[in-house]
This record gives C-alpha cells, sequence and structure tokens, in this order.
C-alpha cells in the first residue's frame, strides 16, 4: 500500500478507518435519537409524579361506629379506558364521631386482597394465611409490617379518602 | 405438469431456494439418535402454534382494561372456533413449559451442551428464561380477576429489590397503581417485545445447531477432549452419518404433529381456563393463584419462613442464572453418558422431586384459609343447647374453623383438633386460644370470658369419634 511520502499514513488506512468510524457514529447517533423517546416513552411511569385526590366515599353518618366495612373509590387520574380496572377498595372504620381509619386491602406479605371477618375481628388473607388485628397489627403468618393505611377526613358530613399508591415494600 | 416443473426451475433459478435448502436438510447427523432428540423441534412446533393461534387471538383482543373482560368473553362464547382457540393457547403454553423442560433435561443428561456446544446451551438457557416471561405476561392477559392480582402480587415481588424496588414495581404496573396502562404495557411485551428476543435466540439457537451439528448418542468410555472432538465428529459424519431429512426429520415431524394434536384435542375436551370475575380491584373476594406452571413457586412462597423470603425471591432466580451460565464452562469435557456422571442424575431426580412435590402442594395450598367452611353440623356437634354447642358455634363464627379442621370440616392451616379433648387440658386451651401462636392470633382481645368457656367446653368435648 502506498504511504504519503510526507507524513508517513498510508493512503487507504487512514480513509477506511474514517469511514469506518463515521459509520459507526452515525449509527450510535442515530440510535440515541431513536432511543430517547422509545425509552422515556416506557419509562414514563417512574417520571411523572401522578397526583392524588380525594374522593367522597359516603355520607358520615352512614356509617355505624367501631364498624369496619368495605368501600371503593377511583383511583387518581384514571386513564378513560381504564374501566373497572381504575377502582381500589378500602376497609373503612369509624373510629368515633369524626375519626376514621382506612386499610389498604393489600396484604403486606405479597398484596394480595384481605378479607375482614365481623364476628371474629380479624383480617385475614386467602393466599399464604396472614391474619390481622382489627387495628392493622400482625396477629399470624408471613406478613412482616401493619396493613397500610390511607388518610381520611371528614369535610362537610362527607367522608373522604385520599387516593395512594399500591403499598410495596 | 410440464409447466408446473418449468415454473418451479424458474423460481429456484432466480431465487437459489434448492442451494440453499438442500445442504440443510440433507446435511450429515450421527445415526440412531433415535426418539430422545425430538423434544427440541417440539417445542419449536409448539412456539409456532402459540404464535398463529397468537396472532388470531389478537385480532379479537381489546387491550383497553374497560373492554378486554367483554372482548375475552366474546371470544371463548361467541366467536367462532374461539373457544377452542383460546384453549390452544392456554394449553401450547402449557405444552412448551412441558416440552421445554424435558428438552433440557435430555440435553443435560445426554451431555450435549459440551464442547463444541457450549454457546447453544446459553442461548437455550436465555430462550427458558424467555418462555417463562411469555408465560407469566401471558396468564396476565387473560385479564380478569385473577390477572389483576397476579399483577399486583408480582408487583409486590419485584418490589422487594433493594434500591430499586418500588422503581421497578411501578414499571411493571406502569404507574403506581394498577390501571388502564398496566394491560397495555403487558400485551407490548407479550406480543412484540418478548418474542422478538425469542425469534432472535432461536435463530441463533437453530444457527448453532447446524453449525456443530446434533451430538451423537453418548457412549460410556467416550469422554469429550477438547483436542480431538471436532475431528472425531467430522470422521463420524463422514463415514456412518445419515441425511437429516427424510431419515432422521421424520421423526421429529411425527412427534411434532401428535403433540399439536394432542394440544388440539385437550383445547377442544377441557376448554380454555374459565374466566373469573371481572377485572375490579375492588372486589375483595379474591383467590389469587398463578397458573399451574407456577403452582409450585406459589409454595415456595407460603413455605418458606418470612425471614428468609426475600433472599429467595431474588436469590432463587439469579442463582439459577448463574448455575445455568456457568454449567458449560465447569463441565465442557469428560464423560458424556449418564451412567458416567451420578451427579447429573442426582440432580435431576432431586430438582424434578421437589418440583413435583411443591406443585401438588400449590394445587392443595393448605395454608390458605377455608373461607368457605359452614359451621359444624349437628353429626359433629354432640349438644343442641348449653356452653357445648354456644361452643361450637363461637368455633365457626370466631374464624377458628378457616384454619383448624373437626371431623373433616375446616380448614387446614392449623392443626386438626378433632381429638383435640384427649390430648390438651382446659388450661391449655385457653392459654393457647388467649396468647395465640406461631401462626395463629390471639384471641384474648375478642373474646369474652364466658365465650372462651364455652369455646373450650366445645373443644373438651371433641374425642375424636364420629
Amino acid at each position: 500500500m502506498n504511504k504519503n511520502k510526507q507524513t508517513g499514513i498510508p493512503d487507504t488506512f487512514s480513509r477506511r478507518r474514517f469511514l469506518t468510524g463515521l459509520s459507526v457514529a452515525l449509527g450510535a447517533v442515530g440510535a440515541a435519537f431513536v432511543g430517547i423517546p422509545i425509552i422515556g416513552f416506557l419509562f414514563s411511569p417512574l417520571l411523572q409524579e401522578i397526583p392524588q385526590d380525594w374522593r367522597p366515599v359516603g355520607a358520615v353518618k352512614d356509617f355505624e361506629i367501631g364498624k369496619t366495612v368495605a368501600i371503593s373509590f377511583l383511583d387518581a387520574s384514571p386513564l378513560p379506558w381504564s374501566g373497572v380496572t381504575a377502582k381500589t377498595a378500602a376497609w373503612l372504620r369509624r373510629d368515633s364521631e369524626q375519626a376514621f381509619t382506612a386499610f389498604a386491602i393489600n396484604c403486606t406479605h405479597l398484596g394480595c386482597p384481605v378479607r375482614w371477618l365481623g364476628d371474629a375481628n380479624l383480617f385475614m388473607c386467602p393466599c399464604h394465611g396472614g391474619v390481622y388485628y382489627q387495628d392493622g397489627s400482625v396477629a399470624a403468618g408471613p406478613p412482616p409490617k401493619p396493613l397500610a393505611q390511607y388518610q381520611v377526613r371528614v369535610r362537610n358530613d362527607q367522608v373522604e379518602i385520599r387516593t395512594g399508591a399500591v403499598p410495596i415494600e | 405438469m410440464k409447466f408446473l416443473k418449468n415454473a418451479w426451475l424458474w423460481i429456484d433459478d432466480r431465487t437459489g431456494i434448492v442451494e440453499l435448502l438442500e445442504p440443510v436438510m440433507r446435511h450429515p447427523v450421527p445415526p440412531n439418535t433415535g426418539w430422545w432428540y425430538v423434544f427440541g423441534s417440539a417445542t419449536l412446533f409448539v412456539f409456532i402454534l402459540q404464535v398463529v393461534t397468537g396472532i388470531a387471538l389478537a385480532s379479537s383482543y381489546v387491550t383497553s382494561t374497560a373492554e378486554v373482560y367483554n372482548s375475552l368473553q366474546f371470544i371463548t362464547h361467541e366467536a367462532f372456533m374461539g373457544r377452542i382457540l383460546r384453549g390452544m393457547h392456554y394449553f401450547g403454553a402449557s405444552a412448551m413449559i412441558v416440552l421445554i423442560g424435558i428438552h433440557m433435561i435430555r440435553v443435560f443428561l445426554m451431555g450435549s451442551f459440551k464442547f463444541p456446544r457450549e454457546v447453544n446451551w446459553l442461548t437455550g438457557a436465555v430462550l427458558l428464561l424467555l418462555t417463562l416471561g411469555m408465560a407469566f405476561t401471558g396468564q396476565l392477559l387473560r385479564w380478569d380477576q385473577n390477572g389483576v392480582w397476579t399483577v399486583i402480587v408480582g408487583a409486590e415481588q419485584a418490589g422487594r429489590t433493594p434500591i430499586i424496588g418500588t422503581m421497578l414495581a411501578h414499571f411493571i404496573l406502569a404507574g403506581d397503581t394498577v390501571g388502564g396502562a398496566t394491560l397495555s404495557r403487558f400485551f407490548s411485551f407479550h406480543v412484540f417485545f418478548i418474542p422478538a428476543l425469542v425469534f432472535g435466540m432461536l435463530g441463533s439457537h437453530l444457527y448453532l445447531v447446524l453449525r456443530n451439528g446434533i451430538s451423537e448418542p453418548p457412549q460410556p468410555g467416550q469422554p469429550v477432549d477438547l483436542k480431538s472432538y471436532r475431528a472425531k465428529y467430522k470422521e463420524l459424519l463422514h463415514k456412518r452419518g445419515v441425511p437429516f431429512w427424510p431419515d432422521v426429520a421424520w421423526r421429529d415431524v411425527a412427534f411434532g404433529v401428535i403433540i399439536v394434536l394432542v394440544v388440539i384435542l385437550v383445547a377442544a375436551a377441557w376448554g380454555p381456563p374459565g374466566l373469573g370475575n371481572p377485572p375490579d380491584p375492588s372486589i375483595i373476594d379474591a383467590y389469587p393463584r398463578p397458573d399451574w406452571y407456577f403452582l409450585w413457586y406459589f409454595a415456595v412462597l407460603a413455605l418458606i419462613p418470612p425471614r428468609l423470603e426475600t433472599w429467595v425471591i431474588l436469590g432463587a432466580p439469579l442463582l439459577l442464572g448463574v448455575v445455568l451460565f456457568v454449567l458449560p464452562f465447569i463441565a465442557n469435557r469428560g464423560e458424556r453418558h449418564p451412567i458416567r456422571r451420578p451427579w447429573a442424575i442426582g440432580s435431576v431426580l432431586m430438582i424434578v422431586l421437589t418440583i413435583g412435590v411443591l406443585w401438588r402442594l400449590g394445587v392443595l395450598a393448605p395454608w390458605s384459609p377455608n373461607f368457605a367452611a359452614q359451621p359444624l353440623p349437628k353429626a359433629v356437634v354432640s349438644a343442641t343447647s348449653g356452653s357445648v354447642y354456644e361452643g361450637a358455634q363461637l368455633f365457626h363464627q370466631k374464624g377458628c374453623e378457616f384454619c383448624h379442621t373437626v371431623a373433616g370440616y375446616g380448614g387446614q392451616r392449623g392443626p386438626n383438633l378433632t381429638d383435640v379433648g384427649n390430648r390438651l387440658t382446659s388450661q391449655q386451651m385457653t392459654i393457647r386460644i388467649v396468647n395465640g401462636g406461631t401462626n395463629m392470633p390471639a384471641f384474648g382481645g375478642n373474646l369474652t370470658p364466658q365465650q372462651l368457656e364455652e369455646l373450650v367446653a366445645f373443644l373438651q368435648s371433641l374425642h375424636g369419634s364420629y
């Protein structure tokens, strides 16, 4: 191969190296431009903060003091095509005249929905035998933590619950 | 006829199709491979079945969570052949898991993963992982109540990962809770992303089979030696090789067709898995269960001590991945025949037995409370009034019967109490009921003294004869 007499760089060698490098660099730039919107789109649930909402779940007088009942409400900012999947349930107990506690139905073990047994005053999970007392603390089985709670407030004689994320570890 | 022949010759001349395919079809393979070698191609045929039934199903399936349940009902009950199509896809998935397991065990026990086929094993390991991913995402596309809870349980497990757990869970849910975006994400993964990876891996897997040839049936006393294997294999093919098509391939075709026909038969006879309640997370009465091929893992999660859980959920798959990856590097030479490899036989037996036992337990699920338990019948309660009778009512009302069995009625979470009157004194019973135990709640705060007395009176009356 011929070398440039002044620089000593072989002619074909430098041109080919340059063209290879250019092709690879252009490919990388193209991939980056395509990749950014795609990856951003797929990861958007991690990047966007969804503001939570207060949802009315019934009049205060409709809830008996000391009783735990199931209520349901819509998630925050549901997509228009979500249908029934946008609903969430909670166990709501009226502790006194104006005080309420709302438990997430997700067992703290692996998320299955716990059932309230009124006569036994226990929450029981159907999946792996987790049991909770009526205050949400763990009574038996594998759950590591007490039942998570949603924020509850009373506004204009309406009980309102604040939507929240599914409780993850 | 002459026209057809000429047409064919024209196509072949322009495309070179015979030149391309003939070496593949006629390439020499070792003789006497027998029926042991059909499982790889059977897996491939079932995969193709999954792709075509999947494409058909996708033409009616609606991915909005508001309508998906209705579209599934439509496919199952109204669409022409929809029921059998769903059945084929479900039993095809089951067949894939079974066949991929048999294929992997066959390859492992015959040492076919040894030199020079190590990368074949590695691509196969990735294919196994992708197949399990397809099984998991596929079950969710059957978006009924069980599907919704399965995704939540899956996200909770991912959430156990340190540092990035919550982010992983939100990535899986496509949000901070299960909603409209969750299903679309799983659809995209199950229909496009993972199959693309499968096609890529499958291509390399098959190319490597052609490049390295299928392994000759192992013989004890003929270990793989890196220096001499390739030459010996070439000589074997040269001297005693038989053309792949049709001498050996006919068995692949026959077995593949039989398997596909079995899938269709079972689909027609049993039908697809029934659709449970609508996918409404606010319906609290749910009984989340994975499909049958994951029931053994469901049993693992129920049975391991809670302290070890995170280690097992994260560590076990990681360990499995490491073992699968490392195998061809540490064991790529030496004896191939299983009779000379007792550890290979032993580990396969242990794994199959373990998964089998766990699977059976996953089916029975004795750790789940029996919420369907009814108050004990008269034949079991030896009184119609008084303390014993009241105690028997409390036994059901307070939830005892959900976890304990008396005369065959009740749950299996806790010990059988059919003859507990013979085993424990009143005092021992009182202490246990009031304080609870490892897996039993303390009922001290839940029972009045009189109720406690009545319950103990009932339990004392249980002597095991009915």
